[in-house]
């Protein structure tokens, strides 16, 4: 259980750091190692060189612009908890990155790493779908925007080319007001989930839903927004019998089999935790609404 | 043929420096080259917790960081908690009264990791000291003594906190 050897590389610059990543070969990126150092100390991974991006200027901020968050791509998630900007404008990045591992991980763990070590399964993957954030990456050939739809590829692998890395990511906020939920179902405080359902909706004054996001994580090799039920939503009011005939479109999704659960458990998750989700999702706007 | 690198880190208090392999986690570097054994081993892999340190006074798992990553970095690990050799800490004499540890390989992990909680929340419920600790595993206790031991510890710790206030003052 200790690293292979390789050589170690700590650049202060993002240019720096590109540079190193294009001229290097078999290079690994180390941000906050909550998922990199197990995999080197199982050997799961034998990189020639690591690049740890701990000592680049400029990466770590949460920058509150007009209507967008915008989170740099090595600010911990213990910050990103912590942030009175997050919890204020996102709420649901608020409620999902506190069940992002333990107070231990979030203090070492980064958005940035997160989002590219992309498991199915992560809080801020899903998070990152839900809210249809951007992320910015830097290359050899200057920097680039990639909508977070089209960052995954495949299981575990973003959009980036060799010589590229992720420098940060642009959030839009949604309007105050706004309800919102993050629901997942694991079997231990601090796992990652088997299934997870983010949700955000806008009601009307006459409390029919006017938009919807929802997303499942943990199903597929990426999270999935569940578009039939987001159109479904449109013009109706919350309400617990009206969502089950709702979600129960979800119960045919795609979903993969594995060690934790069997895909028809996963199913059976994706009908139930949307619900609860919209649900709480509905509550909030209505004690929102509260004098 | 393994790289290695200079670095300079404070580590209870006491100035470090020292030439490590770069590939040397910052555990296997506290226990073996600077002979500090009382951070512990359990799973290497960021699961149980038992290496919890705290870096720049937040908590990390020693065994998910490499010791070159703690350059320039200060460090207080399970031996650095107790004031001196004859006192203990009012967190590790809950832990004794309370019957907080069975065999001990956990506890280091669970008061490093209680030392930045109660700084954070002087004043948790038990259900925010379960999530608190909820990183760190442990096989005989149960959590149930450890949870007590960690409330009691947080009142210790308000009323120490009075007559230590007075004493700098």
């Amino acid at each position: 259980m200790k690293p292979p050897p390789f050589s170690y590389h700590d650049p202060r610059t993002v240019a720096d750091a590109v540079g190193l990543l294009g001229s290097l070969e078999n290079a690994k990126l180390l941000a906050g190692g909550q998922s990199l150092m197990p995999m080197l100390n199982m050997r799961y991974v034998l990189p020639d060189h690591i690049i740890d991006l701990n000592r680049v200027e400029g990466l770590g901020y949460i920058d509150a612009r007009d209507g967008t968050l915008a989170i740099g791509a090595m600010t911990r998630q213990r910050d990103i908890e912590f942030s009175d900007a997050v919890r204020q404008r996102c709420p649901l990045m608020h409620e999902a990155v506190r069940q992002v591992g333990h107070r231990q991980t979030r203090n070492r763990g980064t958005l940035g790493g997160s989002l590219c070590h992309l498991d199915p399964a992560a809080e801020l993957v899903s998070i990152a779908a839900a809210l249809d954030a951007t992320v910015t990456v830097a290359g050899r050939n200057g920097t680039r925007s990639i909508d977070f739809s089209a960052f995954p590829v495949a299981y575990m692998t973003p959009a980036l080319e060799p010589d590229e890395l992720l420098t940060g990511a642009t959030f839009p906020c949604w309007p105050a007001g706004h309800g919102y939920a993050f629901v997942e179902f694991s079997r231990r405080h601090g796992d990652f989930a088997i299934v997870s359902a983010a949700v955000l909706i806008e009601e009307d004054n006459n409390g029919k839903v006017t938009r919807a996001s929802v997303t499942l994580g943990g199903m597929g090799p990426a999270p999935v927004r569940a578009s039939e039920v987001e159109r479904a939503l449109i013009g109706e009011a919350i309400e617990e019998k009206r969502l089950r005939e709702i979600c129960e479109i979800l119960r045919t999704c795609e979903a993969i089999d594995d060690i934790h659960a069997p895909a028809s458990y996963r199913q059976q998750l994706a009908t139930v935790l949307p619900r609860r989700a919209l649900l709480k999702a509905h509550e909030r706007i209505a004690e929102g609404a509260r004098p | 043929m393994s790289e290695t690198r200079k670095i300079a880190v404070t580590v209870n208090g006491t100035r470090y420096e020292e030439t490590v392999p770069v590939r040397v986690t910052l555990a296997d570097f506290i226990r073996h080259q600077l002979g500090l054994t009382g951070t512990h081993l359990g799973c290497e892999h960021g699961v149980c917790g038992a290496c919890t340190i705290l870096l720049d006074g937040r908590s990390a798992r020693s065994c998910l960081m490499l010791a070159v990553q703690a350059d320039g970095h200060d460090i207080l690990t399970v031996e650095g908690i107790a004031p001196d050799a004859d006192t203990l800490h009012p967190l590790q004499e809950a832990f004794r009264d309370n019957h907080g540890l069975q065999c001990g390989f956990c506890t280091p992990g669970i008061l490093t990791t209680l030392i930045e909680f109660l700084r954070d929340n002087p004043d948790p419920t038990e259900e925010e000291v379960r999530i608190g600790i909820s990183g760190n595993l442990c096989r005989c206790t149960g959590y149930q003594n450890i949870v007590i031991a960690a409330l009691d510890a947080a009142k210790r710790l308000k009323s120490e906190g009075g007559s230590r206030k007075s004493e700098v003052g």
